[in-house]
């Protein structure tokens, strides 16, 4: 027998299961997109004239800050997609199916692989629609077509991290609840950074928090390649804070998952 | 000669504990292949853990396992791949829909489609949920959830499988509907690990019984021979006059008499060597007997005296 065709066999069953999941239960999925579109309309129409002109930016500050803002609200996705993912990995670690799971001759780590490729999918797709709700209100990036391709990079670097996190998360959890509340942190990261105003408006105590914190050289990145603003050290450190965080989180739930395997 | 019969599964001296809690205390169990073997005992007893260690899910402490013949720390897929297990809360997933689960359960068997389409078909038809079959798990009743667990557990086609108290919470018709299964099951060659809180269905099922009870194995054999072990057998004995009563009542350990009915009930175990020296006593005085029934206790008798505790109905 084959491991290799077994990892790839109940790999994609796992990935089967969770689509279905989602298309059961898409309430969790429209949370993902509904979010940051709610975000991006509510800065855009009712903070974005003031604060676009805030920002420093020529002519009409609402057209300003649609630019401004887009990276932020887009990396706000990973938030509602972490929620979901840790929701559904802590469901199922209470219901017996994982039980069922472990006393079958699979591939283990399919359990939990099938959840990480599935919310990456929908994180991204939730992620590219964002980008065209913004496309549509004004966004107007200078991006050619390897910026974008780096662009997707990133996001998927990011969302990689991210859904790794919350598949820890999930794991830790008690039970579906806690685990519902626990990315919730995550949430406020774009806005402690350099995602909705300039870290250098903010006071010096918060600006230190803002520039050191990982989602700030995430935004930075995202923006430069975006808008063609200077990008700077942040590539790398977005690079690091993400392979960093996905090396990091993987061990975390793989210690996890197996503990609680063995109670 | 006959040889012994394989044994699907056999366990030496298994322990497991929590912390400081015994859960199994060096237990012994042997189950011989195509047959049913039930672990009866209360709620916490152990029972629980013992399916979980020995389907792979928690290892165990110490103790020599080995599963459809292979050992349980060495060659764990091998031990998965002979197993279905069952357990006492359906493990079933909600979103899908019974159809969908069983097919789930078919792509991690590794079955082709054509084949994982036949299997769940045939289930469905075998376990009455055509009409429930793309329909949502989460919208089952209990017995429904109950025989989709049960289902799934038989994809893949195993040769062992461990029922973890499989109709606990069901209504009546529902396990009597559940027994039927298992015994068909049986009737198919395959070994069944049961357990249960309910003497009854231990009674009705298994070949063999062990009783668990703080961990430790307090009785193993068949129900009769459990039934055996504890005092309170007797024997009634029904004459043709009073005289042959008389006479009996006096040269034997009278429990009860009825003088109407001409019944006597007296102590006996039960066993050939018993009832030969009672029969032997009656012919030396005369005394014919016209009908003779012998009443072992019942399960319940044998819970009771031997784990000190009552059995749930």
């Amino acid at each position: 027998m084959s491991t290799l065709r077994y990892a790839v066999s109940d790999s994609s069953t796992m990935l089967r299961r969770q689509f279905l999941h989602m298309l059961r239960y898409p309430s969790m999925s429209l949370f993902i997109v509904g979010i940051p579109i709610v975000f991006l309309l509510l800065f855009v129409y009712v903070f974005g004239g003031t604060l676009g002109n805030g920002i420093g930016g020529t002519g009409d500050g609402r057209a300003a800050y649609v630019n401004y803002v887009t990276p932020g609200v887009v990396l706000l996705t990973v938030v509602g997609a972490a929620t979901a993912t840790a929701v559904s990995v802590a469901m199922d670690m209470t219901e017996g199916i994982i039980a069922r799971f472990r006393t079958m001759a699979i591939f283990r780590p399919s359990i939990l692989t099938g959840h990480v490729i599935g919310s990456m999918v929908t994180t991204l797709l939730g992620m590219a629609l964002v980008i065209g709700v913004a496309l549509l209100i004004g966004f107007r990036p200078t991006a050619n077509v390897v910026e974008w391709f780096a662009v997707a990079g990133v996001l998927t670097l990011l969302v990689l991290a991210v859904t790794w996190l919350s598949v820890a998360l999930g794991l830790a959890a008690k039970g579906a609840e806690s685990a519902s509340n626990m990315p919730m942190p995550l949430m406020l990261l774009p806005f402690l950074g350099s995602g909705f105003v300039p870290t250098e408006s903010m006071p010096t105590w918060l600006r230190w928090f803002a520039e050191y914190q990982p989602f700030t050289p995430i935004i930075e990145t995202l923006r430069g390649l975006l808008m063609g603003t200077p990008i700077g050290d942040s590539a790398w450190q977005t690079v690091g804070w993400c392979v960093g965080g996905t090396v990091v989180c993987f061990f975390w739930s793989r210690s996890l998952f197996n503990k609680r395997s063995d109670r | 000669m006959i040889s012994p019969p394989p044994m699907a599964i056999t366990a030496t001296g298994l322990r497991k504990s929590y912390g400081d809690q015994v859960v199994l205390d060096g237990i012994d169990l042997r189950v011989a292949e195509g047959t049913i073997f039930a672990l009866l005992g209360p709620n916490g007893a152990g029972k629980t853990t013992a399916v979980q260690i020995l389907s792979t899910l928690i290892r165990a402490e110490a103790g020599q396992l080995e599963v459809a013949g292979h050992d349980l720390t060495r060659e764990p897929d091998a031990v998965r791949a002979a197993i279905g297990v069952t357990g006492q809360f359906a493990a079933v997933d909600n979103f899908l829909t019974g159809e969908e689960n069983l097919r789930l359960m078919a792509n991690l068997h590794h079955l082709d489609r054509a084949e994982g389409k036949r299997q769940a078909a045939g289930l469905l038809e075998q376990f009455d949920l055509v009409d429930a079959a793309r329909k949502p798990a989460a919208t089952y009743s209990g017995g429904m959830r109950r025989r989709l667990d049960l289902a799934m557990g038989l994809v893949g086609q195993p040769r062992i499988i461990f029922l973890d108290e499989p109709t606990t919470g069901l209504d009546p018709r529902s396990r009597r509907t559940m027994w039927q299964i298992i015994r068909e099951l049986v009737a198919g060659g395959v070994t069944i690990f049961l357990t249960t809180q309910y003497l009854e269905e231990a009674d009705q099922l298994a070949d063999r019984i062990a009783l668990l009870d703080h961990g430790k194995l307090v009785a193993e054999g068949t129900a009769d021979e459990l039934k055996r072990m504890v005092p309170g057998g007797h024997v009634s004995l029904r004459f043709g006059d009073p005289w042959a009563l008389d006479t009996a009542a006096r040269v034997l350990d009278t429990l009860s008499r009825d003088d109407d009915e001409l019944l006597l009930s007296v102590r006996n175990d039960g066993r050939v060597k018993s009832l030969r020296d009672l029969l032997d006593r009656l012919d030396a005085n005369a005394v014919e007997v016209d009908e003779l029934s012998i009443h072992t206790p019942d399960l319940d008798d044998v819970f009771l005296a031997l784990t000190g505790t009552e059995s749930e109905r």
